[in-house]
């Protein structure tokens, strides 16, 4: 249930995301999301692909240091407050969220919002119990395709 | 005596090694005999020598015992720029069969000379280094020292062959290739600066080559401080004994002292490059065991002897016997070179301690670069460090941590603020030779 993210560290300047992606667009990997955080200084590129083992393997090749975490992907009602009931939820099972972001694909009415917790395992149980969905790989590649 | 020694000890000691293990009354008379030839060769030949013996009112008749030495006037960095090119030479030229020059970051270079009987006597040293570090006969020894005009090229290749050892002079650079031979060719052992072999352990992982898997036992390390952490780093990470030698031009080249089997200090060759270590501020000689300048009077040397010379490298000499059996004299390893030291905002500063610094935070010691900068008039120190898998987090707060943590240990350590930058790996320049710690841009565009 749980996805692989690759973590790219790059400094902050102009340019600086365009060769990575480059060099993965290149093997012909398709990138499902990304998102970038970012200071003054760096910044976070989290990416979640298709073949994350091999896109792995090329950033590395190129010189890159890619980090691989786990992050949970959660069905989310697009509308006020949907996404409030998910956090009440995580709050109330004293789950930390590290950070999130929104899924570029919507499906429905329903959006999908990507997690990385502290403990994975216990928040995808903590969400099934509550009854909301969360997506797996195959899933969320086929939202992708649609 | 000597000869069961190389044949009974374990792995048998190189013949070449027998002046390693002379015992000291030995030593001190042939380095009497031949600090009074140098001496009466160098006053008879270099004239800059026999003025400051001259101001002095010595002559070589002055040379009773080796404490004599401490009456015989310095030689400095500045006397070779001073007499560029052959100024110092004591030979004529056409006994000089090879010159070496070193960079030297401004101006002129460093001009070296060498006679015939030199470049054996630097083919001798150098085969000791390697017997010292376990180094024989069937060994295949890739030198990546650059070849040309630095000496540590010629210097290490002449070494490996009087040795016996196979050596491929592959020079420095090309560092895909440097692996494709290692694994290709079965190299047992490999010599090139400290720095130059982490970035081919760095590339051996990106192709996918795992060092520790293929025949590569020793390296020979040299021509650049490096720190135990770093090796500690290079043996883990390539599955071998690294050993730090070292050298300098202006004595020789490499093969002034090696590191043996202990690993503790690294053993001078007193019997061809007799060493003191002075109070660097008063030029006063210094006990054994305490720290200071490591001066050098080169022995044997036809060409271009060197009388106390200030090699402005910053040691200590141990006398107790080393467990390898060597009666030589050991130094401890460089920590730091005057040379390197820079000063901001009035402080004294070593890259060693940056790296000291950064290696307590991280473990392993990252690449780095120290730029000094002046904004208004005032002068700024960054430290570009490039980011490992080790450090590296998905996490903004776990980096901003690292940043946070590496600038604290540097400003504990030096008491001057620095702006740590953390930028992509491989973002700072790898040298194929000495690595380039310090950009100092106080003096442009101001």
């Amino acid at each position: 249930m749980k996805l692989q993210q690759l973590s790219l560290f790059l400094e902050n300047r102009p340019g600086r995301l365009d060769a990575p992606l480059e060099a993965i667009a290149a093997e012909g990997i398709n990138i499902l999301t990304l998102s970038l955080a970012d200071t003054a200084q760096f910044g976070i590129l989290r990416l979640i692909v298709r073949e994350w083992d091999k896109a792995k393997r090329v950033l590395e090749q190129a010189g890159w240091v890619v980090n691989l975490t786990e992050v949970v992907a959660v069905d989310v009602l697009d509308r006020p407050g949907g996404l409030a009931t998910v956090l009440k939820i995580l709050d109330g099972a004293g789950l930390n969220i590290e950070y999130m972001y929104a899924y570029s694909l919507r499906r429905g009415d329903k959006a999908i919002l990507i997690f990385r917790f502290e403990d994975p395992d216990r928040a995808i149980q903590v969400l099934l119990d509550q009854g909301l969905h969360v997506v797996d790989g195959d899933e969320l590649m086929s939202v992708a395709a649609a | 005596m000597l000869t069961e020694l190389w044949n009974d000890a374990e792995g048998g000691f190189h013949p070449a090694s027998a002046p390693d293990f002379l015992p000291a009354t030995a030593l001190k008379e042939v380095q009497l005999r031949r600090l009074r030839a140098v001496v009466a060769r160098a006053y008879k030949n270099v004239a800059l020598f026999r003025t400051r013996m001259e101001e002095r009112r010595l002559t070589p008749d002055a040379i009773h015992s080796l404490a004599d030495i401490q009456r015989l006037p310095f030689t400095v960095k500045t006397d070779l720029r001073d007499t560029y090119p052959f100024g110092l030479f004591a030979s004529p030229m056409s006994d000089v069969v090879r010159l070496h020059a070193s960079s030297g970051t401004t101006g002129k270079p460093i001009v070296v000379a060498y006679t015939r009987e030199d470049i054996e006597v630097w083919a001798e040293v150098m085969a000791r280094t390697f017997a010292a570090c376990g180094l024989h006969r069937g060994d295949i020894l890739q030198n990546a020292f650059g070849y040309g005009l630095f000496t540590g090229g010629l210097g290490a290749h002449y070494g490996g062959e009087a040795l016996g050892a196979t050596v491929i002079p592959i020079s420095g650079g090309n560092t895909d290739r440097q692996i494709m031979l290692i694994r290709d060719f079965g190299v047992s052992a490999l010599c090139c600066t400290p720095s130059y072999f982490t970035h081919m352990i760095e590339r051996a992982r990106e192709l996918g080559v795992d060092l520790r898997d293929l025949p590569l036992r020793v390296g020979i390390f040299g021509a650049e401080p490096w720190t135990d952490g770093m090796r500690r780093h290079i043996e883990t990470e390539a599955g071998i004994k690294a050993y730090d030698i070292y050298g300098l031009s202006e004595i020789i080249g490499p093969g002034v002292a090696s590191e043996c089997s202990a690993q503790e200090g690294l053993h001078l060759f007193e019997d061809h490059f007799y060493p003191e270590i002075i109070d660097p501020e008063t030029g006063e000689a210094l006990p054994d065991g305490q720290e200071g300048e490591l001066v050098l009077t080169t022995l044997s040397k036809k060409a271009m002897p060197m009388i106390r010379y200030r090699t402005r490298d910053i040691t200590s000499l141990i006398t107790e016997p080393c467990t390898c059996g060597r009666t030589l004299r050991r130094m401890r390893r460089i920590g730091r070179r005057s040379d390197d030291m820079f000063i901001i905002r009035g402080v004294n500063v070593f890259p060693s301690q940056v790296e000291a610094a950064l290696l307590a935070v991280e473990g392993t010691l990252p690449h780095y670069q120290i730029i000094l900068t002046r904004d208004q008039g005032l002068d700024r120190m960054a430290v570009e460090v490039e980011v490992t898998p080790e450090v590296f987090s998905d996490r903004i707060g776990a980096l901003e941590n690292v940043r946070t943590r590496l600038a604290q240990a540097i400003e504990h350590i030096l008491g001057i603020r620095v702006e740590l930058r953390l930028v992509e790996p491989r973002s700072i320049a790898r040298s194929e030779g000495k690595a380039k710690r310090v950009i100092d841009r106080r003096n442009e565009g101001g």
